[in-house]
């Protein structure tokens, strides 16, 4: 009766009673589940292109970040560091085309899986024998310094504020991209209809460079920001486990699923593990991100934005 | 033709067989020690050092003394990722290796020394976990095969106590004060909370914890759940990218740096470098000296890297942790000594080793010999006292380098012995283990 009631009665007098502590983990979560939907879009374009799960998003998260400081520690300033980054990435996507996906046309979506599994692997190993294992510092000059709101009772931090404008501003970016654009309309057309895109004069190849490309250019922009957080290192790839409730919740192939996902998912993760976490033994964020998310999979199988498949037998 | 051919055929297995033979008896004066590392992984920037800490010292001790006592020392590494599954592969593949079997395993990772616990006295071969592992290990009359010297983890979180004592103007000043433990939620990272539970009722602080899950990446919830609380102090008990992470965050909530102490495995240069300034007067214990200015750095770098400092640097010597690598390797081998001098200067096996660890008598005599001056404390392991209860004391990062911040601290023996004891019975009986008699 004390744990039912330290879960369903506790936490929302303590929500009522603490009123600021509530609105610092909403904002904190939002800034977070921003990040989130950056991630968690990186797989969503190339699900969207190729109907690949992409498992290697993490890896190319690890390996973009790892690339750029490696570049940086070689004495390039930032600029030229990031063009060369974004080089690499638009090589990546190049090669992964030539050497994986073109030998893998119309085959099961599991084999794709599979596939990048493997690229997974590539990416982290090629990754660290290039530029080792050690935590990389990141500076990228944006500041760091924590700052009230609300008479003091609110704690932001300009780094977490800008970090969410920037992903806000590159989600905004890619939706515009994917809803406007002769090239975003191609992607969606090769998305849903390999062979009809082909008939009518959409090539398939350029597509799949374009889509990696931009999913490489967000694994560098997420890598950068969760880089500078905490250093570039081996765990950056871990990042990606953070987007798969993001992506159950959203939908595989829903860029506005992706962005609305991430939202929920980190202010939902951060309400939790602030409110209910003490009564739960802590550490609850991971399993409550994808218990929320199964939990609206039972209203909506496809998630929240996820196209309905409906297919005739 | 056919003599000749027979003259040849003798004469070639007479080589062979000689050259067979001095390979055996150049592997007879070999002494092999497995390293279980991690040089890749999301622990990778905390293994790397360890690793290149026990290369070192293993050829140190065969360039500068000509192995020990005449014995060659060998070595192989194998990878785990700090992974459990590959720990116990690597277990596996090199327990047999050398010409005795493996000496002893460090297993460098509590998870995978909870795994070996059980295959140790079955395989006799002795595990010495450095400062982590299973704390009640300590009791030797339980765990004959299982080593945790200079201190546990129950050992540390009492001497910490007994330092925000101190800096709380005594233990009565405790009352009423807030601890948080922030613990990577694991095996290790909980391990030290059945002991801070005790010393709380006993000195009447109000004692939070809370975890993080693995890896730590994202700790922003937690950090507003402290910043909440307002802790008088914070002990974390934390490894690899989350000490990174919990450093930057308690900058982000203006938490003071000095009321925040790692554990020793919170403490080393690559937790505080990526914070970078916001690090500056973080706290952590350790029970061995940071940096490259003791003997045996000087002789690492004469013998090993050839003069050349900065290659040294490279290869992380003086590093928190390289240190700890030494300092283990040191252990491992005197161990070894110490048995040589029962048994005889020969390839040993685990068994002989075991008897080596268990008398282990490191002096400061030794220290000063070995170049260990003023890097670590002297320990006496017996058959009751795996552990030795040695003493910690608090360093302190500036933006640079790592300073003792306090005097030595003694863990509370009247406190920790007999939780150990405690554990240690029960772990007897759960496994239908008879205590030895070690009068």
């Amino acid at each position: 009766m004390e744990f039912l009631e330290s879960i369903l009665v506790t936490p929302f007098i303590e929500i009522w009673e603490s009123p600021y502590y509530f609105i610092e983990l909403v904002l904190v979560g939002l800034s977070t589940g921003v990040l989130y939907s950056l991630v968690a879009l990186g797989f969503v374009l190339i699900f969207k292109a190729s109907g690949m799960f992409n498992f290697a998003q993490g890896a190319m998260v690890l390996f973009a970040a790892l690339t750029l400081v490696g570049l940086m520690e070689h004495g390039l300033p930032l600029w030229a560091a990031l063009i060369l980054s974004v080089a690499t990435m638009v090589g990546l996507a190049f090669l992964v085309e030539r050497f994986m996906l073109r030998h893998l046309v119309n085959q099961e979506g599991l084999i794709l899986f599979m596939a990048t599994i493997g690229l997974n692997f590539i990416l982290e190993g090629t990754g660290q024998l290039m530029w080792g294992s050690d935590v990389k510092r990141l500076e990228i000059g944006i500041p760091d310094q924590p700052f009230d709101i609300l008479g003091g009772k609110v704690l932001l931090n300009t780094f977490d504020v800008t970090a969410a404008f920037i992903g806000a501003l590159l989600v905004i970016t890619l939706a515009v991209f994917f809803q406007k654009t002769p090239m975003g309309r191609a992607l969606r057309a090769v998305a849903d209809d390999h062979q009809a895109a082909l008939s009518v004069g959409i090539p398939l190849k350029t597509i799949w460079i374009a889509v990696w490309t931009i999913a490489g250019i967000v694994a560098l922009v997420a890598g950068i920001v969760w880089g500078a957080k905490s250093g570039v290192q081996f765990s950056l790839s871990l990042i990606a486990l953070k987007a798969l409730p993001v992506l159950i919740l959203g939908g595989f192939t829903s860029v506005p699923g992706a962005i609305v996902g991430g939202l929920i998912i980190g202010v939902g993760e951060k309400v939790a593990e602030g409110f209910w976490g003490p009564a739960l033994g802590g550490a609850i964020e991971n399993w409550f991100a994808y218990m929320l998310a199964l939990a609206f999979l039972v209203f909506r199988p496809q998630g929240l934005f996820g196209e309905k498949i409906i297919e005739r037998v | 033709m056919k003599f000749r051919k027979l003259v040849l055929a003798t004469a070639a297995t007479v080589v062979g067989l000689g050259t067979f033979a001095a390979a055996e008896i150049a592997k007879a004066d070999e002494q092999f020690f497995p390293m279980l590392v991690y040089r890749t992984g999301a622990y990778a920037p905390s293994g790397i050092p360890v690793a290149n800490g026990f290369r070192d010292y293993y050829t140190l001790l065969n360039k500068r003394d000509g192995g020990i006592n005449g014995v060659t020392v060998t070595f192989e590494e194998c990878e785990t990722q700090y992974k459990t599954n590959l720990g116990v592969e690597c277990y596996e593949k090199l327990k047999g290796n050398g010409p005795t079997g493996a000496s002893l395993f460090n297993p460098y990772s509590t998870g995978i020394t909870y795994q070996l616990i059980p295959k140790a006295s079955v395989d006799k071969i002795p595990i010495l976990s450095m400062g982590y592992g299973r704390t009640s290990a300590a009791d030797g009359r339980v765990f004959e095969w299982v080593f945790n010297p200079p201190a546990t983890y129950w050992s540390q979180a009492s001497a910490v106590i007994k330092y925000f004592s101190r800096r709380a103007g005594g233990y009565d000043k405790l009352a009423g004060k807030k601890i948080v433990h922030l613990h990577h939620n694991s095996a290790y990272g909980k391990e030290a909370n059945p002991t801070l539970e005790v010393l709380a009722k006993r000195y009447g602080f109000k004692l939070t914890l809370v975890p993080v899950d693995h890896p730590g990446q994202e700790q922003a919830s937690q950090w507003r759940q402290i910043r909440r609380i307002k802790p008088d102090f914070i002990f974390m008990s934390g490894w690899g990218v989350m000490n990174q992470v919990a450093i930057k965050e308690a900058g982000n909530i203006r938490y003071p740096m000095d009321q925040f102490v790692g554990n020793w495995w919170s403490g080393s240069d690559a937790d505080v470098v990526p914070a970078g300034d916001g690090a500056k007067g973080y706290l952590s214990t350790t029970f061995h000296g940071a940096g490259s200015d003791f003997g045996v750095h000087a002789d690492i770098i004469k013998h090993i890297y050839g003069g050349d400092a900065a290659a040294a640097k490279e290869n992380k010597v003086g590093e928190v942790l390289y240190n700890r690598g030494v300092v283990n390797a040191m252990f491992a081998t005197e161990a070894v000594r110490t048995a040589q001098a029962k048994f005889g200067n020969k390839s040993l096996t685990g068994e002989q080793v075991r008897w080596g660890l268990e008398n282990l008598n490191i002096t400061q005599e030794t220290l000063d010999k070995l170049g260990f001056k003023g890097m670590v404390s002297p320990l006496k392991i017996t058959c009751e006292d795996h552990e030795t209860m040695g003493p910690v004391i608090i360093q302190k990062w500036d933006g640079a380098k790592w300073s003792y911040a306090s005097e030595w601290l003694t863990p509370m023996r009247d406190i920790v012995r007999p939780l150990v004891e405690a554990d240690a019975a029960a772990y007897a009986k759960e496994n239908n283990i008879t205590p030895r008699n070690c009068n």
